[in-house]
């Protein structure tokens, strides 16, 4: 499947400031058994949301009216655990196209990027300030340009820098897979294969 | 001669077909294992694509994360997870994978068998769709989990983009006190540098205490990398690695072994060469472990009190104390003495024929507490057999226990066997994330040997009791 495009996005955010947030949490690993990429975002933080009767908790940020938007602000360390693709396909199909945190599990980064889901890491000290931001006011905007890797507060003005590989920023921006990338390799992997 | 090298960079530059300039490596994959759960999306990808499997051959597939542990011989109960294993069957048949599925003599976990089957030889480069495959670095492998996308490229080009980690060195000296296991190093090691410090980097595993663990124990060891944030782990192959691997149903034969062990023989961090990062910790300061919280890095000695909430930075508070809710737990708590009611033995962490031995020994000649309920599960097919020819299930019979049917089984609770709501289990396995073993599951990790001692007063037991 084709990404999509990112370049820009502007919107609310949810906010889940909990730290080690782990992708059992984003997608319990009975929801696994689909042999499809579809449906995960039904399940995503399914035994947060919902309680063994299936009511919603009303406490859960996803069950809170006053948050909506296409940014989550996780807690330090998100996504750590289980290489399980299906927590990046469970967060981009609940609607999110960016997840911000102050410091993200390796493959998790690494899935949420093949993915077209944004990982934006920030220092701890900013990211304690969008929660604030959103605390004060949960319908506050903020505006993630790729380009410049800039995420900005839109009601202060403030904004922050991230870092992202260039090689990957290219893939987000022209929606390119790595996959496309390697199968044009094919030559030189067939004779790295026989020289060694 | 050039300049000192760590271990970690000759295999990965070994395998780079090239280096993209700010950017992730071309990596070459020499094995990928897959197995049910995270591969049928892969697959369904590469039909899109009209594109086929690159090397079947340096694949090897087996179901295990979602298959039952009892009356295997049976259609699958469950209609999802049989689909998923029918799917598969399916996928292998189409592309020539060889696949060890439900009843053949090798199926078992894919972390057991690659090694068992001398499928996992020193100086690869190793993934799969787990993130536990960093268990394969104790050969002195390169080998880390990846996602589904990676699946597929890995199935379609046989390569792989990654960025390169940083090299990180965790020396452990000393001797391992009597009673202290493998696991309880893994354990200690993650309480120390939590469940972020590895993040970005790979570990290599050294010093006298590493020197003089078992394949097992490193295997295990190397397993719970992950739990550190690390993409993995590995030691340094020597004799006892080259035996390990030696006359197994896949590894190299006659000329091949000779030519192989050449290759494998230079397989070491040269002295002087740079880690980005290094911990030294001293073997005679670790005792057995156990965690009381939803993350591996909440581990303490099985002596010891959970800690105050007070200790803790700020912003850690509301986290941990939400973890300890969970648990059932208060800061303060002494451990040992605390009523438990599941013990699993089994995963990809300490499933292998050493763990059954251990636990076994230890039970032998006693009787499984009333209150426990206890799931042993053998790692792989041969683990099964070899337990039973040992004669470790007639002692496990004779103390109150019986071996299930090798697979994933409670170690992520994706078939039956789980651990019900509120109950308490000591578990031999990786992870005691919330709901990780069954909704509303609390887990405890511990070694085969504390969950040994658990199984027989039925509340947190220091083994050490027993050990004379
Ligand atoms: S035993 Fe557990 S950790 Fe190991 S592969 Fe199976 S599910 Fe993953």
């Amino acid at each position: 499947m084709p990404i999509e495009k990112f370049i820009k996005i502007n919107s609310s955010a949810v906010p889940i400031s909990i730290e080690n947030v782990d992708t059992d949490q984003i997608i319990p690993a009975r929801f696994l058994k689909a042999v499809e990429r579809k449906g995960f975002g039904d399940n995503l933080f399914r035994d947060w949301r919902y309680d063994k009767t299936n009511k919603p908790i009303v406490n859960f940020a996803l069950n809170q009216t006053k948050y909506a938007g296409q940014i989550l602000v996780g807690g330090k360390n998100f996504g750590s655990g289980s290489s399980r693709e299906h927590a990046a396909w469970a967060i981009y199909d609940y609607g999110f196209k960016v997840v911000v945190s102050s410091f993200f599990a390796d493959i998790f980064k690494g899935n949420a990027l093949n993915n077209g889901l944004l990982p934006v890491q920030l220092t701890q000290a900013e990211l304690v300030q969008i929660f604030a931001s959103i605390e004060d006011n949960p319908q506050a905007t903020f505006t993630i340009d790729l380009q410049n890797q800039t995420f900005v507060l839109d009601a202060s003005g403030s904004s922050f820098d991230f870092d992202i590989n260039p090689y990957k920023k290219e893939c987000l921006l022209n929606g390119y897979e790595d996959i496309d990338y390697l199968i044009s390799l094919e030559k030189e992997i067939s004779f790295f294969e026989s020289n060694r | 001669m050039g300049h000192p090298t760590t271990l970690f960079d000759k295999i990965w530059d070994g395998h780079t077909v090239r280096s993209i300039d700010n950017g992730p490596s071309v990596l070459y994959i020499d094995r990928h294992y897959i197995h049910e759960v995270t591969s049928p999306v892969a697959f369904l990808g590469l039909a899109g694509r009209g594109l086929g499997v690159a090397c079947p051959d340096r694949t090897t597939a087996t179901p295990d994360h979602n298959i039952p542990t009892e009356n295997q011989h049976l259609s699958i109960k469950d209609a999802l997870s049989r689909n998923q294993v029918d799917m598969l069957i399916d996928n292998c048949q189409k592309h020539n994978i060889p696949l060890y599925g439900l009843n053949h003599k090798w199926q078992g976990i894919v972390h057991v068998i690659g090694p068992e089957l001398g499928l996992t030889q020193p100086g690869m480069t190793i993934v799969c769709g787990d993130s536990h495959t960093s268990t394969h670095g104790a050969f002195g492998c390169v080998a880390f989990g990846i996602g589904t996308s990676e699946v597929e490229m890995v199935l379609g080009t046989q390569c792989i983009l990654q960025p390169k980690p940083k090299k990180m060195r965790i020396k452990i000296d000393g001797h391992l006190k009597r009673g202290v296991t493998a696991k309880d190093v893994a354990l200690y090691i993650i309480s120390k540098i939590t469940t972020s410090g590895g993040t970005g980097h790979f570990i290599e595993y050294a010093g006298a205490a590493i020197e003089s663990l078992s394949m097992e124990g490193r295997m295990t060891l190397c397993n719970m990398s992950i739990e550190s944030g690390a993409r993995g782990g590995l030691v340094a192959p020597d004799e006892l690695t080259f035996e390990y691997v030696k006359g197994r149903e896949f590894s190299p034969k006659g000329m091949d072994w000779e030519n192989a062990m050449e290759k494998w023989s230079v397989l070491k961090t040269d002295e002087g060469a740079l880690f980005d990062k290094e911990y030294a910790f001293n073997a005679e300061d670790i005792d057995p472990m156990i965690t009381f919280g939803t993350n591996p890095g909440m581990g303490t000695s099985i002596t010891g009190y959970i800690p105050l909430s007070s200790s803790l930075e700020e912003g850690e508070k509301v986290s941990y104390e939400k973890s300890l809710e969970y648990m059932g737990f208060s800061g303060g708590d002494k451990l040992e003495g605390k009523t438990v009611d599941f013990v699993f033995v089994g995963s990809c962490t300490n499933g292998r024929i050493e763990d059954l031995r251990e636990f076994t020994h230890f039970i032998k000649g006693k009787k499984k507490a009333q209150n426990i309920t206890a799931w042993i599960v053998p790692g792989s097919k041969q683990v099964e057999a070899q337990a039973q020819e040992e004669g470790l299930v007639a002692i496990l019979e004779a103390a109150g226990f019986e071996l299930c049917q090798p697979g994933c089984s409670a170690c992520l609770a994706m078939n039956e066997d789980k651990i019900p709501t509120g109950k308490y289990a000591v578990s031999t396995s990786n992870r005691n994330f919330e709901g990780r073993q069954g909704p509303g599951a609390r887990t405890l990790l511990a070694s085969p040997l504390v969950a040994a001692a658990c199984a027989i007063s039925g509340k947190i037991t220091d083994p050490r009791q027993f050990l004379n």
